[in-house]
């Protein structure tokens, strides 16, 4: 038996392991993955359109819904981006208040892809768990923001709700919690031998491929790959821990492998750098305004009188975003980017997945956390329902043609 | 023409009583499960509930499935479940309660090893038939669960016999009825005690597998192959295949009980009840039996399934292939070294 067959294996647009529509057309030899193709597409909503017909205030809160998840890391980047491109100062107390609403964001994110991890590999008990305690930073996010999730809080220039001395007993109550459940949770999520057998060595990312397919976040990290934008990039309250570093195993000692376990390790230890980064900024939260500017309207106003292009990056849980905007005398971005972390993560999912077994690819998928409607951004349609492969060439001279467009909308 | 009457209807009754009692059992294990994630979980009669749900759905064939294979696999299945079932309690209780009838000399362990497998089969064979490549892939799973486990339940039987062929040199070996009446502890030394732990912690291994209980139920695996086996069954044939399920999981845990603790009442006290001169001590042993069958139940299925992940069928087929039956057969050898090493 030298001749081995293969057959193709369709996983999505819709599947039990994905919580938003992918497509996977995979080529399986018995129970072992071959060749991969992945098909994004299915969740396309044409929000870079839509927000050239908001305001920028009205922007804010439509990129908020890009994601349930990063409802902070887009607004985030995307005020950035404008106080980029318009020069508008953010004050020190903003700064600071910014960077506890993302870090509180980033620890529900992770103790979520901890559940849905766990889930994936058929462990209910430790998905409830991870969720049940998931519900202390919602409710403290309620109570600081109001919601639990799409908070509302960023408007650029500053945040819109300050943090009063009553809410910092709330925060540090949080923070109490989580460090009390740190060790249990870390223990379950890292030593226990179901998890390991089925983390340890699946879905490989090595240094150089992380390199290569340009992966960031806790993906990237994970393969030793020592990038974070919190530390690379001068943001928000970041500069001033000068004890701040990427994580990588290699602060557990470990070699990093590049697995789903590394993967793991990674998030497990970021949920306790974030505890220290809410302290450190509760420590240490200067006083003074909340907002350069006080009302949209006046934000509006200011903005209409500018001319120019900004970039905004922001380490969101599930790597770097970056958005680009080009503000053109207009109370609207003329033109707008979203680069979401999927959009880097998802070219990294081919060599993860070729060699693994089908039993793994739930879990695979899963462990660079995937938003898929963060990344889908772009959708071909075709009346006869024909099919067109792009290629690089193609695209970049997309891009560049358009760039040409959007410059020559531009006055000047 | 007794034996007419016995032969349609006690597996009648079995039928009824071991789908009813079986899926109460799934009732418990969800209720136990949930309170262990602390979930309030759903009510004991849900199984019930979503049987009579399904008995009202349609029932798709897909167009691409084998029909009669599809539409025959889970009446083979809940069938031989049931046979199992009967050859299984009636037996046992029959010489438990001492009637002598038509199932009472009948029923050995390779019987029923052969019965354990049917149900199996019949999923197997629905799954390829139904021409879902998920399905295709579950029942490949199945199969390789299916023969990996085969070995460590063979072993398990040739133990128990070679052990009656010394204990009981008269009476057929391989009849449960037999192994009922001379329970693996009694008059056996530390290492038969030991030999006899391994067997029961292999065979406690091998039920979850039967079950399709997580960490074992890659064949239906939810998050990698969307129920695999029974992605294409709808309506009432997944409606069988879950009463099928209920009596599958209760004639397997009823086999483990009585292999490893057939004691009924009089055996453990050597008394009978009889108040008033009705003899209920057949009554108390059902209720001791179904006591052991759940803390069986507890023990090795629910226990074991909220606890774990689901393992890859690669690492299922090596923990059966090597593990479980190198313990099996370290079990083998202690029960057989008992008695020589008793007359040292």
């Amino acid at each position: 038996m030298d001749k081995t067959i293969t057959y193709p294996l369709q996983i999505g647009p819709t599947h039990p392991a994905f919580k938003e529509p992918v497509r996977f057309s995979f080529k399986v030899e018995g129970e072992r993955v071959a060749g991969v193709d992945i098909d994004l597409g299915y969740t396309h909503r044409a929000i870079e359109v839509i927000s050239k017909e908001r305001n920028f205030i009205q922007t804010i809160y439509l990129l908020e819904r890009i994601c349930g998840i990063c409802s902070v890391s887009h607004p985030m980047a995307y005020c950035m981006a404008v106080e980029d491109a318009s020069g508008i100062e953010v004050p020190p107390r903003a700064r600071y208040i910014r960077t506890i609403i993302g870090e509180l964001e980033r620890m529900h994110s992770h103790l979520l892809w901890a559940g849905v991890a766990a889930h994936e590999i058929g462990f209910d008990t430790l998905f409830l768990y991870t969720w049940n305690i998931r519900e202390k930073v919602l409710d403290c996010l309620e109570q600081f923001t109001g919601n639990r999730v799409n908070y509302a809080m960023l408007t650029i220039g500053g945040v819109r709700r300050d943090l009063t001395d009553d809410l910092i007993p709330v925060i540090e109550q949080t923070l109490e919690y989580y460090l009390e459940v740190y060790q249990r949770t870390s223990e379950i999520l890292l030593d226990d031998q179901s998890i390991r057998y089925r983390c340890e060595g699946t879905g490989i990312l090595t240094y150089d491929q992380a390199v290569a397919l340009c992966a960031v976040g806790p993906t990237a990290r994970a393969s030793g790959l020592a990038k974070d934008v919190r530390v690379d990039y001068p943001m928000l309250a970041y500069p001033d821990m000068d004890w701040l570093k990427p994580i990588t195993p290699l602060d557990i000692g470990k070699e990093p492998a590049g697995d789903v376990y590394d993967r793991m390790v990674v998030r497990v230890l970021e949920l306790k750098q974030s505890v220290d980064i809410i302290r450190f900024c509760l420590d240490n939260l200067p006083e003074g305004p909340i907002a350069s500017i006080n009302g949209s309207i006046k934000i509006i106003n200011k903005l209409k009188k500018v001319q120019g292009e900004g970039i905004g990056r922001y380490e969101a849980p599930r790597g770097e975003v970056a958005h680009y905007d080009i503000l053109d005398m207009s109370e609207c971005p003329v033109q707008m980017k979203v680069k979401a972390p999927t959009y880097s993560n998802a070219f990294a999912w081919v060599p993860m997945l070729q060699g693994s077994e089908i039993a793994d690819i739930p879990i695979v998928i899963a462990s660079i956390d995937p938003c898929i409607a963060c990344a889908d951004r772009m959708t071909i349609l075709r009346d006869d329902g024909a099919t067109e492969t792009l290629n690089a060439e193609y695209l970049h001279s997309l891009s560049v043609n358009k760039m040409k467009e959007v410059k020559s909308r531009c006055s000047g | 023409m007794q034996w007419l009457i016995y032969i349609f209807l006690i597996p009648m009754v079995v039928l009824i009583g071991g789908g009813i009692i079986g899926l109460y059992a799934k009732g418990v294990d969800r209720k136990f499960a949930a309170y262990y994630q602390s979930r309030i979980g759903p009510p004991l009669r849900q199984p019930f509930y979503d049987i009579g749900k399904l008995m009202q759905k349609q029932t798709i064939i897909p167009e691409n499935a084998v029909g009669w294979i599809f539409s025959g696999a889970p009446f083979v299945a809940l069938a031989s479940s049931v046979i199992l079932l009967v050859y299984i309690l009636v037996p046992y209780f029959a010489w438990i309660g001492d009637f002598n009838f038509f199932f009472s000399k009948s029923g050995d362990i390779i019987l029923i090893l052969y019965l354990l497998m049917i149900p199996s089969i019949a999923l197997v064979a629905g799954g390829f038939a139904s021409g879902s490549p998920y399905a295709t892939l579950g029942a490949q799973r199945e199969m390789v669960i299916l023969m990996s486990t085969e070995l460590p339940l063979a072993v398990t039987a040739v133990t128990f016999a070679w052990r009656l062929s010394h204990v009981a040199p008269g009476a057929s070996h391989f009849s449960l009825v037999t192994m009922s009446f001379h329970p693996l502890w009694s008059g056996m030394g530390p290492f038969g005690i030991l030999g006899g732990m391994l067997l029961a912690l292999s065979i406690a291994v091998v039920i979850p597998a039967e079950l399709a209980k997580i960490p074992f139920d890659q064949a239906e695996a939810e998050t990698e192959i969307a129920e695999g086996l029974l992605a294409e069954y709808s309506g009432k044939y997944l409606a069988f295949y879950q009463i099928a399920d209920g009596v599958k999981s209760l004639a397997v845990i009823s086999l483990a009980v009585i292999l490893f603790f057939p004691n009924g009442f009089v055996q453990m006290t050597g008394y009978r009840i009889a108040p008033a001169g009705y003899d209920i001590t057949l009554l108390l042993d059902v209720v001791i039996f179904m006591v052991k069958v759940f803390l069986v139940y507890f023990v090795s299925v629910t226990t074991v399934r909220i606890a774990m992940a689901r393992l890859k069928i690669s690492q299922v087929a090596k923990l059966f292939l090597v593990t479980i039956t190198v313990m099996c057969l370290a079990g083998y050898v202690l029960i057989t070294l008992d008695p020589v090493i008793r007359t040292l």
